[in-house]
């Protein structure tokens, strides 16, 4: 190990100085994040070709924001995002006490059945989403909004929730069990123990998976362009419309809107999740 | 305890077992599929040449691309997991917050860098032209790089590459260092170092990560639908048309469902590998 504190002269183990090593690392880096810069650059570009710069304008974001069936996709993924991410968060918090908390008869079995939703291609659950929603249970549609989205919004709950439960379970695999012990001790019941003790401690995993949850109901295309119907667009559902259409940069406005919105809430929920690793370390 | 458990048995499991039962059905009219037990759409799956094609190439097309992930990515985990303890979240984060961005606008991000008149084509241009090769050559022909297999291929590597990262980074990470010091103090070269020990030992990893990123490249719909077109059709596009636009319900729920037992065998060989492997260590 004392290799790798040494500053120089490089020694054997000093992979990370290796150089073509880096540069394969910045290459790829690069190449990671060029699509999508160019993409945000082109979308200020006065130009309705996307390939050559032709000057600075933000007319394509006001286009985009005086296009009513995309701003009303918007509200909807809003909205749907918000609901699924509230219910997710209990019902994966849940889950993950019991997880953390509990041992029962085919505990592994169960675990396995609740990351299924995660391990299985989007496309079945999409065509079963499809399938359970439009024909077989005769699920009401026409109702007003918000109500028409509700069938989406159980679509997401269904897969986001194990996302939250795995994010909430890492965090509580830190929690020193002692703790709640002395709190019984103290004279504390179950109840209070959980709200002073367990719960403050799982908080921030809590965030962290709502936001996490709020990211992949929010960025869902395949399991939602099944689900949705003429009258219940979600913003990726109408950006796949506008891209089979054309690409033009009010694609791009609508698309780096959604990039930053997921940008700043990964990164708050990795910030949430950072402290967690180094306690354990 | 119980509403995360019946939620994910109403609007989950229910949902996949009205698939299951639909794929033994056949469309008796144009909204009506009678359920008759009948295994006609699994043999029409497996036995016509159009749709054989079509599952081997969706085959082929993952396995390919799920290896140039591993090429690309161990490189990169084992980079970050020797780099310093303090820039070791940063470069992670750098890996894996692409794949937070929405896979759509991924997909349709490259749409510009591969077309006609792309980024890529235009690069090359410019490289063609400073070396001066027009006036060898003639003019520069640009490339067709849309609507391929080789699109198709970077798309699945370009967006599923940062999951291959995780898992061959915690395995990386876990690897006793102390292990390649006494293979190299013992006098085995770098090379022979990397591939009787480091690879052996992060092989758990290494199997995860193939098996996590194989299973999703071979269910998906939106990259070969955005850049394959209609040349560089996947198993995902095949359903998608029999559940929308051909309205064959039967035969697309068979197609999802014999992914769904690719999808189940993945993961079987994954959890008996990883048990050997962790059989062993003990």
């Amino acid at each position: 190990m004392l290799e790798m504190f040494k500053r120089a002269p490089q020694g054997p183990l000093d992979y990370s100085r290796r150089l073509w090593l880096r540069f394969f690392a910045a290459a790829i880096f690069v190449l990671l994040y060029l699509p999508i810069f160019t993409l945000v650059i082109f979308s200020f570009n006065d130009s309705k070709r996307n390939v050559v710069w032709r000057g600075f304008t933000t007319k394509y974001y006001e286009k985009a924001w005086n296009n009513d069936s995309l701003i009303e996709a918007f509200v909807n993924s809003i909205t749907i995002a918000v609901a699924s991410t509230i219910v997710s968060t209990i019902l994966g918090a849940m889950i993950a006490i019991l997880l953390w908390r509990f041992r029962f008869p085919f505990k592994a079995a169960y675990e396995g059945f609740m990351a299924l939703p995660i391990v299985i291609p989007e496309i079945c659950m999409g065509v079963a989403m499809l399938a359970f929603f439009s024909r077989v249970t005769g699920y009401p549609t026409g109702w007003m909004w918000p109500f028409n989205l509700s069938a989406i919004t159980a679509a997401h709950i269904a897969f986001t929730f194990p996302f939250v439960a795995i994010v909430i379970r890492a965090r509580m695999a830190g929690f020193n069990r002692e703790l709640e012990e002395a709190s019984k001790d103290l004279g504390a019941n179950e109840w209070q123990t959980f709200w002073n003790v367990i719960f403050p401690y799982m908080r921030p995993g809590v965030v962290a998976g709502a936001l996490l949850a709020f990211t992949l109901s929010l960025d869902d295309f395949v399991i939602t362009f099944f689900t949705s119907g003429p009258d219940t667009l979600t913003f990726p559902v109408k950006v796949y419309s506008m891209v089979r259409f054309s690409v033009t940069p009010e694609v791009n406005a609508a698309s780096t809107i959604l990039v930053i919105i997921t940008v700043v809430l990964t990164l708050i929920a990795m910030r949430l999740q950072a402290p967690d690793k180094t306690e354990v370390a | 305890m119980i509403p995360g458990t019946a939620w994910l048995v109403l609007f989950f499991l229910a949902p996949l077992a009205i698939i299951w039962a639909i794929s033994f059905g056949e469309n008796t009219s144009l909204v009506k599929t009678e359920i008759t037990g009948t295994l006609d759409n699994y043999w029409r799956a497996l036995s016509d040449v159009v749709y054989l094609k079509i599952i081997w190439k969706s085959l082929w097309i993952s396995l390919l691309s799920t290896a140039l992930c591993l090429a690309i990515a161990y490189p990169i985990s084992f980079l970050i997991s020797f780099a310093k303890d303090k820039w070791k979240p940063l470069l992670l984060m750098i890996v894996i917050l692409p794949f937070w961005i929405n896979l759509l606008i991924r997909t349709y991000a490259l749409i510009a860098v591969f077309r006609t008149r792309g980024f890529a084509n235009f690069g090359l241009e410019w490289i063609y032209n400073t070396l001066q090769l027009d006036h060898l050559f003639g003019a520069f022909e640009p490339l067709p790089l849309l609507y391929n297999n080789f699109a198709v291929i970077a798309g699945l590597v370009y967006v599923f590459m940062p999951f291959m990262v995780l898992p061959l980074y915690a395995s990386i990470e876990r690897l006793d260092k102390s292990y390649l010091e006494a293979s190299l103090d013992l006098g085995a070269s770098q090379s022979r170092t990397f591939w009787s020990v480091t690879v052996p030992l992060t092989m758990p990893g290494i199997v995860s990560g193939l098996i996590l990123v194989f299973i999703p490249m071979l269910g998906s719909f939106l990259t070969p639908d955005l850049l394959g077109g209609t040349n560089a059709q996947m198993i995902g596009n095949v359903i998608e048309r029999q559940f929308k636009a051909a309205n064959d319900w039967p035969f697309g729920a068979a197609l999802s469902f014999l992914l769904m037992y690719v999808t189940f065998g993945a993961l079987a060989i994954r959890s008996v590998l990883s048990g050997r492997k962790s059989g062993m260590e003990v």
